[in-house]
């Protein structure tokens, strides 16, 4: 009887581990075991078409009475993006180009933000002309020496940050080799940054000691004149292992007002050379960054006239690393260090002093949510020297493949009026937009 | 004995040690050839993928790219992978390039086209998210052998068991990991991962083809088993052993890829 019972016992064990590694076992996928399939799948794989492009709907609200701008609306835009592209055998045509209503301006605009051919007669050299948009260097919202133009309208008004760069008319040979890999760009007539003119973003003049708003007709002396005012850039790099060092030249004006003319007033882009190098690669858990440069004001090699901008070293030094899953944080600290100083302050009498130094440190926080649907994010600037401060909070969500609404804000704040950030305070802004990409 | 019988006596005992030998594989040498079909057949590869990824609300967001990769020795422990995005049209010209190290963390560069901007992305946990899907970044490289312990738990008719270990328990969220391997294909069929004895998250292999004399894993599906959210990856136009330019995997072709690695 007992044995009846210890047999049943071990029946019923040896069927439950039978059935446990029954339900257990996986099946067999497609393909293997009795039938093999020796073909592809059947579908047309990646989409074909050519046309793509998005159209967006931006608004965007000031948070603080502005004396110099009449409107409380800093964005009411609707944008059409359209990008098209051709391909032959060793050459792409690219383009890319956006309509839009502006409300703020109550104009209908187009702004070509594309329009290259890019020819690669051999694998290691590619050829690329026409109207592109262009970046290099190590730091991140931040530029030593990427001379590149920069669309700082866009950027503080809002716009999404894939409109922080401007485009470039210009021609771009990068060369590919073993030793030294290179990019030369050769921009026949200079293009200053879309720099801040008075008109919707305000800013602290320094010779009236007033804020220049819309009703100020400062007048631009941009050095626009073809092969006579031109821009060169030059970047050498190569990878030892995971780091990558890069040496850089500029030859070219300042991008952005460095300069005035008095009679009559004129804001003045002085030529400027720049010379600097980059390092970046695996440091500890994280990428860190280091960025040097040398800003040759050639107009004022002694730096004693106080119309031109004086010569200038910037230094960066940055770290980025996953905090935690989903979840990235970033430290910059950038250093703009004035050389003739002491000749500087001698012969200054634009407004109060700048100090020889100007710190600042940036953090950056990202964190995605929702299987990435989800993004909030804030960048914020921090200038220990200057005692002023810039914000940019932002909330994306991507409602499907086609739809993605975006809340922000940009806020400026500053113990002064005539520093960097504190200038704009007037100017701090709150954003929304909605996106359908196809 | 005449010549030819010892000739093939030395068959004989050859074929028998040979043949010995393939019924016995050792564990490393099981995960290192499930591991080559999985990840590095050939000397290189290129295919599409479309990526499906559904959440636990059954809500889908589909992801297509063009994956190339090349080997850079023999065990596939140090390759180079480009990636190419053509939808969503949100990121349409978005580019990742990883050189994977089998010591080491990987290297990582993403383009954004928009800005022309070329990032290095932080590398350390290779265990985050691929693109908002249920992929971490190491199932579309792979996971170096060298970083688990393995052990065969069971061997059927079908499969090999294999039981892993991470070597650092600090760098991964899981405490193990099971995987059925194929014994006739070594194809890993079906990989669990426990943590406090608890499956949370598998990998199935869902169809295999065998492509220009490759097996090759076509479709697979992995689960975030709490949530129930999942994504599915296909594979489709597979091709092996091309003639592919070093420069493929270099900053140029994150800013001007290639025809053949744009779809």
């Amino acid at each position: 009887m007992m044995a009846f019972v210890r047999s049943g016992f071990v029946i019923t064990l040896f069927l439950t581990k039978a059935i446990w590694v029954f339900a257990q076992e996986p099946p067999l996928p497609i393909g293997l075991g009795e039938e093999q399939v020796s073909a592809q799948p059947v579908e047309t794989p990646v989409q074909s078409r050519r046309l793509h492009g998005f159209w967006e709907t931006r608004l965007g609200l000031r948070t603080r009475g502005n004396q110099a701008q009449s409107g409380d609306s800093s964005l009411v835009e609707t944008r059409l993006q359209l990008k098209w592209e051709k391909s032959w055998d060793k050459l792409v045509l690219e383009t890319r180009g956006d309509f839009y209503l502006d409300g703020v301006s109550e104009s209908a605009e187009f702004d070509l933000r594309q329009f290259r051919l890019l020819f690669r007669p051999i694998e290691s050299l590619d050829i690329s002309v026409g109207r592109q948009v262009i970046t290099w260097g190590a730091a991140d919202q931040l530029f030593i020496n990427d001379l590149f133009p920069k669309d700082w309208q866009s950027f503080l008004l809002g716009r999404d940050v894939g409109y922080l760069k401007a485009p470039t008319d210009a021609v771009r040979i990068s060369w590919r080799n073993k030793l030294m890999n290179l990019d030369l760009v050769y921009a026949p007539q200079f293009t200053p940054d879309r720099y801040v003119t008075g008109e919707r973003i305000s800013f602290w003049d320094p010779l009236t000691q007033d804020f220049a708003g819309e009703d100020e007709e400062l007048d631009f002396s941009v050095p626009s004149s073809w092969f006579a005012n031109d821009e060169w850039a030059l970047r050498l790099y190569r990878n030892f292992g995971s780091y990558e060092l890069a040496f850089y030249g500029y030859s070219g004006y300042w991008k952005s007002n460095g300069g005035q003319r008095l009679f009559p007033r004129q804001v003045t882009f002085p030529r400027l050379n720049v010379y600097g190098a980059s390092f970046r690669g695996p440091i500890g858990k994280g990428i860190g960054s280091l960025e040097i440069g040398y800003y040759d004001s050639v107009d004022d090699s002694s730096g004693s006239n106080p119309l031109v901008n004086n010569s200038e070293f910037r230094f960066l030094i940055g770290y980025e690393q996953e905090l935690a899953k989903d979840f990235t944080g970033s430290f910059q600290y950038y250093l703009e260090h004035m050389v003739d100083y002491d000749n500087y302050r001698r012969t200054n009498f634009i407004g109060p002093n700048r100090d020889q130094d100007r710190h600042v440190v940036t953090s950056r926080l990202t964190k995605f949510w929702l299987n990435q649907d989800l993004e909030t994010s804030l960048f914020a600037f921090y200038s220990p020297s200057d005692q002023d401060g810039y914000l940019r909070p932002k909330v994306s969500y991507r409602i499907n493949d086609n739809w993605k609404v975006d809340v922000g804000a940009n806020i400026f704040w500053g113990n002064d009026n005539h520093t960097t950030f504190g200038q704009l305070e007037e100017n701090s802004n709150v954003y929304a937009s909605w996106r359908y990409s196809f | 004995m005449s010549k030819v019988t010892t000739a093939w006596l030395i068959i004989i005992t050859f074929g028998t040690i040979v043949m010995a030998q393939e019924n016995s594989l050792t564990v490393e040498q099981i995960v290192r050839q499930a591991n080559q079909v999985m990840y590095s057949q050939g000397e290189n590869s290129r295919a599409n993928a479309k990526m499906t990824i559904t959440n636990r609300r059954g809500r889908t967001r589909l992801r297509e790219f063009v994956v190339l990769r090349q080997d850079k020795d023999e065990q596939g422990d140090e390759q180079n992978f480009f990636v190419y995005f053509s939808s969503p049209s949100e990121v349409l010209g978005t580019a990742l390039l990883t050189w994977k190290h089998g010591q080491r963390a990987d290297d990582r560069w993403l383009y954004l086209p928009a800005l022309d901007v070329v990032r290095r992305i932080a590398a350390t946990n290779e265990r985050s998210s691929f693109v908002g899907s249920n992929f971490f970044y190491e199932d579309i490289t792979g996971r170096s052998i060298e970083a688990d312990s393995h052990q065969l738990s069971e061997t059927t008719d079908l499969y090999y068991i294999v039981n892993s270990r991470p070597k650092q328990t600090s760098s991964v969220e899981f405490d193990s990991y099971q995987t059925w391997i194929h014994r006739e294909s070594l194809v890993p069929v079906k990989l669990e991962f426990s943590k406090s004895n608890k499956v949370y998250r598998t990998v199935e292999t869902l169809a295999v083809a065998m492509l220009e004399g490759y097996q090759t894993v076509t479709q697979i599906r992995i689960t975030d088993v709490k949530s129930g959210g999942y994504t599915v990856i296909e594979y489709l136009a597979v091709t092996y052993d091309l003639d592919l330019d070093d420069g493929i995997f270099s900053e140029q072709s994150l800013r001007n890829p290639p025809a053949i690695g744009k779809g």
